[in-house]
């Protein structure tokens, strides 16, 4: 309750007691829309934390060895996960559903596991330390673009594009056969996602001291959290994975009573969110309660035979 | 070299019986049920938990573990699953209500402390920790250059037949019939008069038992009980196994567990520790690349 107290009646001291809780809300909500482009497309892509690495170790890299500005280096790493993520996506967008979902975690434990772990340039799996990190004054980066991200997905999802996305999620079938060229389409959807994604870990390298290539930051269990943000939200509006980044990333702040029971109260949180309303906390249509077998019944007649 | 084979084939065992209870649920359902290595790890935590702190013998321990894992998969049903199957919600939602299920069986663990409230259930908090010697039997042979202890030989024989017997059931009683008539078509199956629900309820406790026999066979013979034991070994592997055989194929994960434990063990010989998580990774992407239907996967079905 503290929380909220806080928030209405002292908004100033409330944003400088949470300045890093709120630029981490900014960075999950990127990413969030980052696995909102996907989804919106009908393709359930685990890849974006593959493609924060990258976005991450590019930029950092790039500052430690030869001091380049913050754009340049933000902007290269988005590039460089953009570049990858064409040639992720030439061999697994063939494939739907469940089955992209695992290609991709295949994806981004391989690359995790595989290659950051083991080159001695990132710091072979004991992570790097970025001297030149601004975790205050990058706030307003971020806070900024999360506007201009916001902008474009309201954009991209009210035009040609987002028609288009639309359609292959409803039927791929269908769009295929009103002409809509759905290779294309997907691909730029899932190009999208990892430029969204490769931004959103430059950013993040940007606010921490020290990056780590833990399983919390770039592997299942940070994927699971980010399509948790999108489901949870819903993902049939760009609005939605922003508003279920804002609630699930500032959950232990809010039931702080729980203390180390917070996992327990988050995991209860996602069951009674993702029951009462499947579509979503932004969505069409109400709570869904279907009455319980005991309960009292209008007694309804059957129609008369004719 | 013969030695790191053999434990290919103990961790391959272990693998192919997670991944049979996790494909089981994948093949009637439709869903991925990432609840199952929270049990894997429920079932090991309770096993430990009665045999050293409330001093019960091995066995006892070890029926009661798996009774609480099957336990586990009527909560799952009813908490997760049915709710959304009642208010016909994507299978996406599933995904979202296993995970918050997982959190909470992981939590709860964590928590257990002595004068905790979980304290009942587990009281080393996050720590690994092993059966003290004497507490199980576990006679150990030295034939030639390996070494073999019984906790690792028994769950080669354990494994196979406990997979025969689901194969038989599945394949030729009335029981299997019914869940294989569910995984084909739930409506046909209803209006065929059998009670789905209950069909679905029953594939649950199969494998949620079948997962947490899985995490006591992991705790005994690898020495290491922790909360985080399913989320760190088989959760994602688990899934790997299942794609190398084919999704919702029992065979096919049988042989995807004993194949993935190959791969890393041969990685592990070949390329060195750290290598051995990116290679199945890598393997397994290319399989879903190759031959997205897997080792023995008959077609492809289009779903989310």
């Amino acid at each position: 309750m503290d929380f909220f107290i806080q928030l209405f009646t002292d908004p100033v001291a409330f944003w400088n007691s949470h300045t890093l809780l709120i630029a981490q809300i900014g960075i999950n909500s990127i990413l969030a829309s980052s696995m909102f482009v996907v989804l919106y497309s009908g393709q359930l892509s685990l890849a974006a934390p593959g493609f924060m690495a990258i976005g991450a170790y590019t930029s950092l890299l790039m500052d430690l060895h030869w001091h380049t500005p913050l754009a340049l280096n933000i902007a290269a790493g988005l590039l460089v996960a953009g570049v990858v993520g064409v040639f992720v996506g030439l061999p697994v967008l063939r494939l739907r559903g469940v089955f992209l979902a695992i290609a991709t975690i295949g994806f981004i434990e391989a690359l995790r596991l595989g290659v950051i772990l083991n080159l001695p340039i990132t710091g072979e799996g004991l992570g790097l330390k970025n001297p030149n990190a601004d975790p205050l004054g990058g706030i307003n980066l971020v806070l900024g673009s999360l506007l201009v991200v916001l902008f474009l997905m309201w954009r991209l999802t009210k035009g040609r594009l987002g028609s288009a996305w639309a359609a292959i999620r409803q039927d791929e079938l269908a769009a295929l056969s009103q002409g809509i060229n759905v290779a294309q389409y997907k691909m730029i959807a899932f190009v999208l996602s990892a430029l969204l994604a490769g931004f959103a870990g430059g950013l993040e390298a940007h606010l921490n001291f020290f990056v780590d290539p833990g399983d919390q930051q770039y592997g299942v269990t940070r994927a699971v959290q980010i399509l948790t943000f999108a489901v949870l939200g819903g993902s049939g509006n760009f609005l939605g994975p922003v508003v279920g980044a804002l609630v699930v990333t500032s959950l232990p702040w809010v039931f702080q009573q729980a203390q180390a029971y917070i996992n327990v109260v988050t995991g209860l949180f996602l069951i009674a969110v993702i029951v009462f309303r499947p579509q979503g906390i932004v969505g069409r249509g109400g709570l869904a309660i279907v009455k319980p077998w005991w309960w009292p019944r209008r007694n309804v007649s059957a129609p008369a035979p004719r | 070299m013969d030695q790191q084979i053999l434990n290919a084939i103990f961790i391959g065992s272990i693998y192919a019986l997670f991944a049979v209870g996790y494909t089981l649920v994948f093949g009637v359902l439709d869903i991925l049920n990432l609840a199952h290595s929270a049990v894997f790890m429920l079932g090991a935590a309770i096993t430990y938990s009665l045999v050293v702190n409330r001093g019960q013998s091995f066995w006892i321990a070890c029926i009661l573990g798996i009774a609480a894992s099957a336990v586990m998969g009527l909560v799952i049903e009813h908490v997760c699953l049915r709710p959304l199957r009642r208010r016909k919600a994507p299978p996406i939602a599933a995904l979202i209500s296993t995970i918050g299920l997982a959190l909470i069986i992981v939590a709860a663990v964590e928590q257990g402390q002595p004068g905790t409230f979980f304290s009942w259930l587990w009281v080393d908090g996050a720590n690994s920790v092993a059966f003290p010697a004497g507490t199980i039997p576990n006679p150990t042979w030295h034939v030639g250059d390996l070494t073999l202890e019984a906790s690792k030989v028994a769950i080669i024989p354990i494994s196979i037949i406990l997979m025969l017997v689901l194969g038989y059931v599945i394949r030729y009683t009335q029981v299997g019939r019914g869940l294989r008539a569910v995984a084909e078509n739930p409506r046909a199956a209803r209006l065929m008069g059998l009670d789905v629900d209950r069909m679905i309820s029953l594939t649950l406790v199969i494998s949620s038992a079948l997962g947490g026999l899985a995490g006591i066979l992991f705790g005994v013979a690898l020495g290491d009980i922790s909360p985080y034991i399913g989320r760190d070994n088989v959760e994602v592997r688990g899934l790997a196994v299942i794609v190398l055989g084919g999704m919702g194929s029992i065979p096919g994960a049988v042989v995807g567990g004993y194949l993935l434990g190959m791969i890393e063990v041969l990685a592990l010989v070949v390329l060195g520790s750290n290598a051995r998580g990116g290679v199945a990774f890598a393997a397994l992407f290319l399989m879903l690349v190759l031959r997205p239907q897997g080792l023995f996967g008959a077609q492809l079905r289009e779903r989310i």
